[in-house]
């Protein structure tokens, strides 16, 4: 049977320790880490390293990690943003975000993309700020790694309807920035891509391979029946 | 008790039906209470979830074979009913579940109160209550529970319109922007 | 301004009344963890009658659900009960992946556990901060729990990329594999775990004011627990030993070493169920040693078609979430969106008993009992 009151006492040696050892130890005395994840050289080190001007934005690679999801951005490959974009406005991103925040408008005619093919492209790609909430499932269901998340997290306006509401043009983001933002997810996501554009060229080569194989045959069996008509003749 | 309890419990209630699809047992709508005191006393403590499933009026497909032995297809209405589900655990001797359904029509949906054998019905069945509208006869305190005493229709019925009451936002969603002009119309 | 004088001559004659006091303990009362309102009869100070009230947070999630596809929900799962998105999102998946054929692979499923027992770790650590905070030891209990949390948080940062609305899990697997030296930071977490505890134990379980304010407070019989549906932690500090990890042994729970802490049932106060959440913790930290001792190299989804269209089937997963049996009933009818999606929350179910445990108690102790339950309004309401 202890003591009356040794127990608050306990307590209350466990409250002096953690106290002290704020002084002296890092691990009682942060209680979070904003980025924990980046070399001590990268973090912003002091409040100045925030933007002071209006509209002025944290360097442009400001990532919390290589998972950090804020808010969609439309990929373009190398060139000029509109002649580039991966996007073919299919709506698929439209139809399955949980908040419903894109609104796609299709455009009428077809434009050459970035392989040369020509493709529908989106006329409207507007993102609402206020109604995502980043959950990635535009990234996951589209079929032409056309969008991606950014982790820009400083998205505040005075203009509470039409600042809200990203339009294309500020969406479409390069495929380069994208490295600098998230390296080892865009490198894994263009490694694949890579090789699903090369299987695809096996695919359609061996399929012309096969049909030029089977024009031969067809060639040759005409030849053949061609030839035993003739000797029947 | 095996995952096989069903068939004792046909057994001995012959007017229970079972639906191989769902795997579940449909009691009669008479003595569901009594089953299920019988179902309380033959170890089945614990009823996990309870839950409505509102099913609309539909045309049925079917190919069946005729008499002159051919296959044809014939179209049939199935009426609306709503069913609910219990999923009952056996905490006693870790088994389950055991799903049982009560089955009623969509108009005037009743069907009686299981809380008194299992009182984790209580909640959940004053939500059915609420969302689906099917009157649970013996419940102790049936009233609303997540929408509002004044809050007309059950939400969770398939059927259900939402009522006009946006606090319309400027968006650029078309849907929405119809709404807000239908609203104006009818204001 | 003129005030009436008493009429000293009625009260000399008839002594003061009493009568009972109807008190309206929220929605905004600090003690009821979110938007939750205790109607209170009082008789004094004690409780003669007791009515919750919720429904303050209602979206009618499960509406949502089913104008939705299968994948689409998944984020609004992890916005039910916010402190454990982790867990939400593995019994969605665990339900849904009853309906199609899928392997989950191994790694995946240590992953699962991993991150189910951090998100343990994460609830029942801030669950006793709460409720000390409840008792009146203000902040400083607390944030010492969140400290630890927010190391915990910041791993799942790291993994999901979001601190708590992680919407990690898919059916099949995982969405992306943890990030390179994420093991090791959670090894080291999981090694510094025990010694925080040592600390919080020493804070609070012997502390005096903590024992007589809980201990006989807010009692639940076996019985009433188990006709209730009253599941977790709660359940099993009225003594009864029933823990899906092993009762299911879903996943691949079977696989590790871990003890099921339950009372003897002679009390089942708010007391027990305080301890045996100190005591689930240990157990964690068990598994998660283990799991991370034993974390094979390999796949992270299994083969699973881009676009989720079961065959016409029913389906109901059920796993043990911090706060109890968290269960998804899901009814396929062939296209791509659930014809019904029905969440069964565990902290609804719970409050089944409220009322029965605070009649005849102080006003005070309903906090605490209320405390005890560990309720979070968003998977509540719905």
């Amino acid at each position: 049977m202890s003591i009356l009151g040794g127990g608050i006492f306990k307590g209350m040696a466990v409250t002096l320790r953690n106290f002290v050892g704020s002084y002296f130890s890092k691990e009682r005395f942060i209680t979070t880490n904003e980025y924990s994840w980046r070399p001590e050289s990268e973090l912003p080190q002091s409040i100045g390293d925030y933007p002071k001007e209006e509209g002025e934005q944290l360097s442009d690679t400001t990532t919390v990690n290589h998972y950090s999801r804020n808010f969609p951005m439309l990929l373009h490959d190398t060139g000029e943003p509109m002649d580039t974009i991966r996007c073919v406005a299919c709506q698929i991103c439209e139809r399955e975000c949980p908040p419903q925040c894109i609104y796609i408008e299709k455009s009428t005619e077809k434009k050459e993309n970035a392989d040369g093919k020509p493709q529908f492209y989106p006329a409207k790609f507007d993102i609402d700020v206020s109604v995502c909430m980043s959950c990635q499932i535009c990234v996951e269901v589209c079929p032409f790694d056309a969008i991606v998340m950014n982790s820009q997290f400083e998205l505040s306006t005075p203009d509470r309807f039409g600042g809200l509401l990203v339009r294309r043009d500020d969406l479409l983001k390069s495929n380069d920035y994208y490295h600098k933002i998230h390296p080892q997810e865009a490198a894994t996501r263009d490694e694949r891509m890579a090789a699903d554009k090369a299987a695809k060229e096996a695919k359609k080569k061996a399929a012309a391979e096969k049909a030029k194989a089977a024009a031969e045959a067809k060639a040759a069996a005409a030849e053949a029946a061609n030839e035993s008509k003739e000797d029947t003749e | 008790m095996s995952e096989l309890f069903h068939e004792s419990l046909l057994n001995e209630f012959p007017e229970a039906l079972w639906d191989e699809a769902a795997g579940a047992v449909i009691l009669p709508g008479a003595n569901a209470l009594a089953i299920a005191e019988w179902l309380l006393a033959s170890g089945w403590d614990y009823c996990s979830n309870v839950t409505g499933v509102d099913y609309l009026e539909a045309e049925v497909k079917e190919k069946i074979t005729n008499d002159a032995g051919e296959t044809e297809t014939v179209t049939r209405t199935e009426p609306g009913r709503i069913d609910v589900v219990y999923h009952l655990y056996s905490m006693a001797n870790k088994t389950g579940p055991l799903i049982i359904k009560q089955r009623t029509g969509r108009e005037g949906a009743t069907v009686k109160s299981l809380t008194p054998v299992w009182r984790s019905c209580d909640l959940q069945e004053r939500e059915v209550y609420d969302l689906f509208g099917v009157d649970f006869k013996g419940h102790p305190d049936q009233r609303r529970i997540l929408m509002w005493d004044e809050f007309e229709g059950h939400p969770m019925r398939r059927d259900y319109i939402e009522p006009f009451d946006y606090e319309w936002e400027p968006t650029a969603h078309t849907e929405i922007l119809e709404k807000h002009q239908r609203g104006k119309v009818i204001v | 301004m003129t005030t009436a004088a008493p009429n000293y001559e009625l009260l000399q004659q008839e002594g003061l009344e009493t009568s009972l006091l109807e008190i309206s303990m929220g929605p905004h009362h600090p003690s009821t963890h979110g938007v939750f309102r205790m109607d209170v009869k009082l008789d004094g100070e004690t409780v003669v009658e007791l009515r919750p009230v919720f429904g303050y947070l209602h979206r009618n999630h499960e509406k949502l659900a089913e104008n939705m596809t299968y994948l689409s929900s998944m984020p609004f799962t992890d916005r039910l009960d916010y402190f454990n998105s982790m867990t939400n999102n593995w019994a969605y998946a665990l339900a849904a992946e009853k309906l199609i054929e899928v392997e989950v692979p191994e790694r995946a499923e240590y992953l699962r556990v991993i991150m189910a027992e951090l998100t343990r770790l994460v609830n029942h650590v801030t669950l006793v901060g709460f409720f000390v905070n409840d008792l009146g030891a203000l902040g400083t209990p607390l944030m010492y729990a969140f400290r630890e949390r927010e190391k915990i948080l910041d791993l799942f940062e790291q993994a999901s990329g979001a601190r708590m609305m992680c919407n990690y899990f898919r059916f099949g697997g995982l969405r992306n594999d943890v990030p390179e030296g994420w093991l090791d930071r959670t090894r080291e977490l999981v090694d510094r775990f025990p010694a925080f505890l040592d600390e919080y134990e020493q804070l609070l379980c012997e502390n005096e004011i903590i024992l007589s304010r809980t201990q006989g407070v807010g009692n639940l019989s076996r019985e009433l627990a188990v006709n209730a549906g009253i599941t977790g932690p709660m359940l099993r500090a009225s003594g009864v030993n029933y823990d899906l990890r092993k009762v299911d042994a879903y996943g691949i729970y079977d696989r590790f070493k871990f003890r099921v802490p339950y009372t003897d049932g002679d009390t089942g106060d708010c007391y027990d169920r305080f301890m045996i959440r100190m005591l689930e913790m240990r157990e964690s930290v068990a598994i998660l040693k283990q799991a991370l001792a034993d974390i094979p190299e390999g796949d992270i989804i299994g083969k699973v078609s881009k676009v989720f269209k079961p065959k016409p089937a029913e389906a109901y997963g059920r796993i043990e979430g911090p706060k109890g049996e968290l269960g998804f009933y899901l009814i396929a009818d062939g296209t791509t969106k659930p014809y019904r999606y029905r969440v069964r929350p565990p902290s609804l179910i719970n409050l089944t008993v409220l009322r029965d445990m605070c009649l005849g108690g102080k006003i005070a102790d309903a906090c605490i009992i209320l405390g005890s339950i560990d309720i979070v309004l968003g998977e509540v309401d719905r």
